[in-house]
C-alpha cells in the first residue's frame, strides 16, 4: 500500500471523535480586552501509565496549541503530559479591529485539529 | 493490510525510530532544572513579579484549575517538580496578548510546590512557587 493512501486512512482515523470548543465575544469595541476560552476533547494519555498487562501506554497527547489573529500569534503553548484531560487554555487579548480568531491544536499522532471564531469590532 | 489506529502508531514509531529520530520520548526526560534553565536562557532569575494562582488543597489531582499571569512577559511556564514530567506548559505571547494570563487544568502527581516562571520582554526571569496539597494524586501525570 503506498505511504499516500496509509497517510489518509490515518488522517481519517485521527480525526474521529476530537471536538474543539472556542468561547469569545461575537462583537467588542476597539481597545476592549477580550478573554478567549478554548477546549477540546482529547485523552491526553500522558505515558506514565500501564495497562492491565503491565505494558506502558504510549503516550498520546495534544502538544501544542495556538491562537492567530488574522496571522498575528496571540499565544503558543508547549504542552508536556501535565496537562489534564480535555485541555482547557484561556487567555486574554486586546482587539482593534474585525477579523477571525483561528486556533490549532497539533496532535502527538501528527493530526492537527483547527477551529476560527469572528469577532466584530466596533 | 490492515489499518488500526495501534498499526498505525506503531509503524509510526518504527519509522521514526529508523530514522535516528528520538520524538518526544527524549523530549518525557527533561528535569526541572533543565526546564528551568533552557526557559532562562542564562539570565538570572528573581523572586516575584509572577502571579500564581490555584488552590492550596487540591481534592483531584488530575484535575488542578491553574492560572498565571506576568503583565509585559513574553512567556509563561508552569513547572511540577514532583510530577514525573515536570514541565506542564510554555506559554508564548504575541503582540495582541495583553495582562499575558494563562488558564489551564493540570495533573498533580503528589503535594508539592508548584512553580510559575515568567520571561519579561526584557529577557529578566522572575519566578513564584506555591505549596498545593494532593488529596488524590493525578497518577501517572
Amino acid at each position: 500500500m503506498s505511504m499516500s493512501l496509509l497517510a489518509a486512512a490515518g488522517l481519517r482515523r485521527m480525526a474521529t471523535g476530537v471536538k474543539s470548543r472556542v468561547k469569545l465575544p461575537k462583537t467588542a469595541a476597539a481597545g476592549e480586552v477580550i478573554t478567549i476560552k478554548t477546549l477540546i476533547t482529547h485523552r491526553m494519555e500522558s505515558g506514565q501509565r500501564r495497562d492491565d498487562a503491565g505494558a506502558v501506554i504510549p503516550r498520546s497527547i495534544i502538544h501544542r496549541f495556538t491562537c492567530d489573529f488574522e496571522g498575528e500569534p496571540v499565544v503558543d503553548v508547549q504542552v508536556h503530559p501535565g496537562v489534564s484531560t480535555n485541555p482547557f487554555f484561556a487567555f486574554r487579548a486586546r482587539v482593534s479591529r474585525s477579523g477571525v480568531f483561528s486556533f490549532a491544536w497539533y496532535d502527538d499522532d501528527g493530526a492537527v485539529y483547527t477551529d476560527s471564531k469572528a469577532i466584530a469590532v466596533t | 493490510m490492515e489499518l488500526t489506529r495501534r498499526g498505525m502508531l506503531v509503524s509510526g514509531s518504527a519509522t521514526l525510530l529508523a530514522l535516528g529520530f528520538p520524538g518526544h520520548l527524549a523530549a518525557e526526560e527533561i528535569t526541572t532544572e533543565e526546564a528551568i534553565a533552557a526557559f532562562a536562557k542564562g539570565a538570572p532569575i528573581s523572586p516575584g513579579g509572577v502571579t500564581l494562582t490555584l488552590e492550596a488543597v487540591a481534592e483531584d489531582g488530575f484535575r488542578v484549575p491553574v492560572t498565571v499571569a506576568a503583565e509585559g512577559a513574553a512567556a509563561l511556564m508552569i513547572v511540577a517538580p514532583e510530577n514525573p514530567v515536570p514541565p506542564i506548559a510554555l506559554a508564548r505571547f504575541g503582540p495582541m496578548a495583553v495582562e499575558q494570563e494563562l488558564a489551564t487544568r493540570i495533573r498533580l502527581a503528589r503535594t508539592q510546590e508548584v512553580m510559575a516562571l515568567a520571561r519579561m520582554a526584557d529577557g529578566t526571569v522572575r519566578q513564584v512557587s506555591q505549596h498545593v496539597d494532593v488529596v488524590v494524586g493525578g497518577c501517572g501525570a
